[in-house]
């Protein structure tokens, strides 16, 4: 169905109009993964990892059926972005949903399901959107950013001025 | 930056959406073929089968060539390069979150190992 990209680690499926699938399995038994997920100072470590080029400013959350989770990313206060929603269904240790607000109307919803499997962990994230387009122009964070193509155009600019 | 035109996301979608048409587009890829020779494949009547190609024709994903009485079939040249831009992009994201989050959890294993396996 649809279209994959595996590297063989992280499958990405759109399985319908409005839903996008992720998909990849732990080395680690499904309570350490789901720890990593739940407890801000573990989720902090990989939410917002290095390549992405834009560092997690703040994390608040409430991990609980009906409470809500803040995150902020951005190199300061000047360009901090913030994404935040609610936690609609919390169950150790196997499912975790949560709303993204941040997209008002057109936010989508976050399903992630853990499964262990002699000690390993398949976990599958799945986001529901409220419309074909909302999917189609989603950003699930700074993709379109490219922090990378930046940071090479600031090093280019430096190499640049400093031969001028 | 991703650029993709939404319209023709949507078409290609759409065009996806179908066993068949997602069949045409294997053979396809194997080789070029006529609509009879795919109506023939398919079990088809040649009508639906032209209306498979007509929708794949309209999303990109195949281009059709008259030759005397033969319409031929072929692969899009531009077919799937926007959606697989598209889901690359995304991948890209959950690939790195995800990496970071193998040396979390090998770490958590470290730390409970040390702990006598007490988990906090």
């Amino acid at each position: 169905m649809g279209d994959r990209a595996s590297n063989g680690r992280t499958a990405v499926e759109r399985i319908s109009e409005l839903e996008l699938v992720v998909t990849r399995t732990f080395n680690g038994p499904v309570r350490l993964v789901f720890d990593a997920w739940t407890k801000p100072e573990l989720f902090k470590l990989w939410w917002a990892p290095k390549s992405m080029g834009v560092p997690l400013l703040s994390c608040e959350m409430d991990v609980r059926t009906g409470g809500s989770y803040r995150i902020t990313f951005g190199h300061g206060a000047a360009d901090a972005m913030a994404f935040f929603g609610k936690y609609l269904d919390v169950s150790p240790p196997s499912r975790l949903v949560w709303t993204n607000d941040e997209g008002g109307e057109e936010g989508a919803v976050t399903t992630v399901t853990f499964e262990e499997e002699n000690g390993r962990t398949l976990l599958m994230l799945r986001e529901l959107y409220p419309s074909k387009e909302a999917l189609d122009q989603s950003f699930v964070g700074m993709e379109d950013a490219m922090p990378e193509q930046f940071e090479q155009l600031d090093e280019l600019l430096i190499t640049l001025s400093a031969s001028m | 930056m991703v650029q993709f035109s939404t319209t023709r996301l949507d078409a290609s979608f759409a065009a996806l959406s179908d066993a068949t048409r997602r069949g045409v587009l294997e053979q396809l890829g194997s080789a070029d073929a006529s609509i009879t020779e795919l109506a023939e494949n398919f079990h088809m009547t040649l009508t639906g089968m032209k209306k498979h190609i007509g929708v794949l024709e309209q999303a990109g994903l195949v281009t059709t060539e008259k030759v005397g009485r033969v319409r031929t079939c072929r692969l899009g040249t531009r077919g799937l390069e926007e959606e697989a831009a598209w889901i690359e992009a995304r991948r890209q994201i959950w690939n790195a979150r995800f990496d970071a989050l193998d040396d979390v959890i090998e770490a958590l294993k470290r730390k409970e190992k040390v702990d006598g396996g007490q988990s906090e």
